[in-house]
């Protein structure tokens, strides 16, 4: 049965947008500080939810590599998710441009003024100071907001090679969820297992550029708020955290969608498999939080504590609460067997454990940017409804285009007929 | 009177799965059923219920979380407060961090070996117990089902035999 985008969830869903637009509108910058909230909070969301499309497809991706069966008829819903990262890349090149822009400060690597030795005296008390590391020219006076640190990254963390890198993601990425769709849609015409067998060549090549690309794409866009830090751990812990809210979308979406009659080929063992993966992820996550929070509790270098201690100084309860509940609340509650196969836990888990890597994302942006000066106000939940709104309308909109079950690829029967 | 069990192999355990929805759907009760290999949808036909070593897993779990929490915290802050790399050594809460790994570790550790001993001991297989395998080639190649006289008062040894039989058994043996 194909799905249906009815008008009632378009209104909702052009609602939620309005709210996020409203919320954006009224937290529009008019001073300094209010430019770091609104443009951080535009990273917040625009990063989560592209996450959740980027994990999508790294799931796809990773069915297709191991030939995995049991999750054939939930393939279109894995595509409509993935969908979204279109408009979520949109989101990240508008976020990135205005901090190119220098419209915020967000990424403090980008400020001249951090990674120049000298400045030209004569233009210190105008609205852009011209600044140079050559202290031979003319009027070049010691740069008081020189930064030692920062300056020695800039073979790495400099405009060009971060925009070489940004579009460099997007582009293959993006590739690679219209080349998996588009030849998806194929072989529901055409059948044979031509395209099956090509599509695991494709999913192993996207699958390595994925495992450096991941790392690397979240230390651009964000470590790099916390210029001085780093930590090798990062790129797995953020890559962690978009697998799992992916799996999380994922079963809630399918929940939403059986709820509605749709999907009717998917029994309780897919389920069970599914939340199984949500149950399992969420200690992946668990694990790399604790293992490098643990390193750098344990050695306490000053270097590495920063990070910790604006986190814990400002951030205390909502930080170690979000890995409480994060951790705990999918171990106790989807243990069992039985549970696992309810839709009343598996739901009640999946939002709030949405919401609680939502947060996580939170953490990660917010103390290197507005740092003690964090609110829960409407722009922050106007703006988490908002994207959720523009997530949905997109993923509906590309769910309704295809069938929902898969025709005729090689393991839809083996997948229908899924038992354990 | 004493119990009489009947043992009817089978070549195939497509052929056993068949027969033994068969014979439930008459009301026949089956002991029980020897294969190579789990049979997958068996168990629900015979009434064999959920394993509840999962539940045994989880309780040795939290034993052994509770056993490595206390002994750290009696080695480590208690008994004789340590001082590792100037770490605060004063308080269980201060030093937690650093206990998690230990506290992982012990509770896989006793969630696995409670699990294998409890399996061990619930099945009474242990190094020197006498097999209790009615045939050895049901570890090879053969499957074989097994039903209790006893089980079944409403049939006769003879009928029970002849139902078997209707199944597409090779070998039927009363013991």
């Amino acid at each position: 049965m194909d799905f249906i985008f009815t008008n009632k969830s378009k209104i909702t869903f052009a609602i939620f947008m309005a709210i996020g637009l409203i919320a954006l509108i009224v937290g529009m910058p008019h001073d300094a500080e209010s430019n770091t909230r609104f443009w951080a909070n535009i990273l917040v969301n625009g990063f989560f939810f592209f996450g959740i499309s980027l994990g999508t497809l790294f799931f796809l991706a990773l069915q297709y590599a191991t030939e995995a069966s049991y999750l054939t008829v939930l393939k279109r819903v894995f595509e409509g998710i993935s969908q979204y990262m279109w408009v979520g890349a949109i989101t990240l090149i508008i976020f990135f441009a205005a901090c190119s822009l220098h419209w915020n400060h967000i990424y403090h690597w980008m400020d001249p003024a951090a990674t120049h030795e000298f400045v030209i005296e004569g233009t210190i008390d105008s609205a852009h100071p011209e600044y140079t590391n050559d202290a031979t020219v003319e009027g070049a006076i010691e740069n008081h907001h020189y930064d030692s640190i920062i300056a020695g990254k800039t073979a790495y963390l400099n405009q060009g090679f971060f925009w070489l890198r940004t579009i460099a993601y997007l582009a293959v990425w993006l590739f690679f969820v219209n080349l998996f769709r588009k030849r998806s849609l194929k072989e529901d015409q055409e059948g044979g297992t031509k395209i099956h067998f090509k599509n695991m060549v494709y999913s192993a090549i996207f699958l390595v550029f994925f495992a450096y690309t991941s790392s690397t794409a979240s230390w651009d866009w964000l470590m790099s708020i916390d210029t001085h830090w780093f930590s090798t751990l990062f790129g797995w812990y953020v890559f962690s955290g978009i697998w799992v809210s992916a799996m999380i979308t994922i079963v809630l979406l399918t929940l939403y969608l059986k709820s509605k009659g749709y999907l009717e080929v998917v029994n309780k063992s897919h389920m069970h498999d599914i939340t199984k993966w949500m149950f399992a992820i969420s200690f992946l996550w668990s694990y790399l939080w604790f293992s490098q929070f643990m390193l750098i509790w344990y050695s306490n270098i000053p270097e590495e504590v920063t990070y910790y201690m604006t986190r814990i100084e400002h951030y205390r309860g909502l930080f170690f609460g979000v890995f409480a509940v994060n951790f705990i609340m999918p171990m106790v509650i989807l243990m069992s067997r039985d549970s696992k196969r309810s839709i009343g836990y598996a739901l009640v888990v999946g939002i709030v454990i949405f919401i609680g890597h939502w947060l996580d994302v939170f953490l990660m942006v917010m103390p290197g940017t507005v740092g003690s000066h964090w609110h829960f106000g409407f722009l922050e939940i106007g703006t988490f409804i908002g994207f959720l709104g523009l997530f949905l309308f997109t993923v509906f909109r590309s769910l309704a285009k295809a069938p929902l079950v898969v025709k005729n690829h090689p393991f839809l029967d083996e997948s229908k007929h899924l038992h354990i | 009177m004493a119990d009489k069990v009947i043992y009817a192999t089978y070549d195939d355990e497509q052929v056993l799965l068949k027969g033994a929805k068969d014979l439930v759907s008459k009301g026949i009760y089956i002991r029980d059923v020897y294969s190579p290999f789990p049979i997958h949808g068996l168990d629900p036909i015979i009434g064999v219920k959920h394993t509840r070593i999962a539940i045994t897993a989880f309780i040795y779990g939290c034993i052994g979380l509770l056993l490595a929490v206390f002994g750290m915290w009696f080695f480590m802050i208690q008994d004789w407060p340590m001082n590792i790399g100037g770490k605060p050594n004063f308080t269980l809460i201060d030093n937690l961090p650093a206990f998690v790994p230990i506290s992982f570790e012990f509770t896989v550790l006793l969630a696995a070996h409670g699990m294998a001993l409890t399996y061990f001991l619930r099945n009474w297989t242990l190094p020197g117990v006498k097999a209790r395998n009615p045939y050895p080639e049901t570890t090879d190649d053969k499957f074989v089902m097994e039903l209790h006289l006893h089980d079944n008062h409403d049939q006769s040894e003879a009928e029970l035999e002849e139902m078997l039989k209707a199944t597409g058994t090779t070998r039927i043996e009363a013991r």
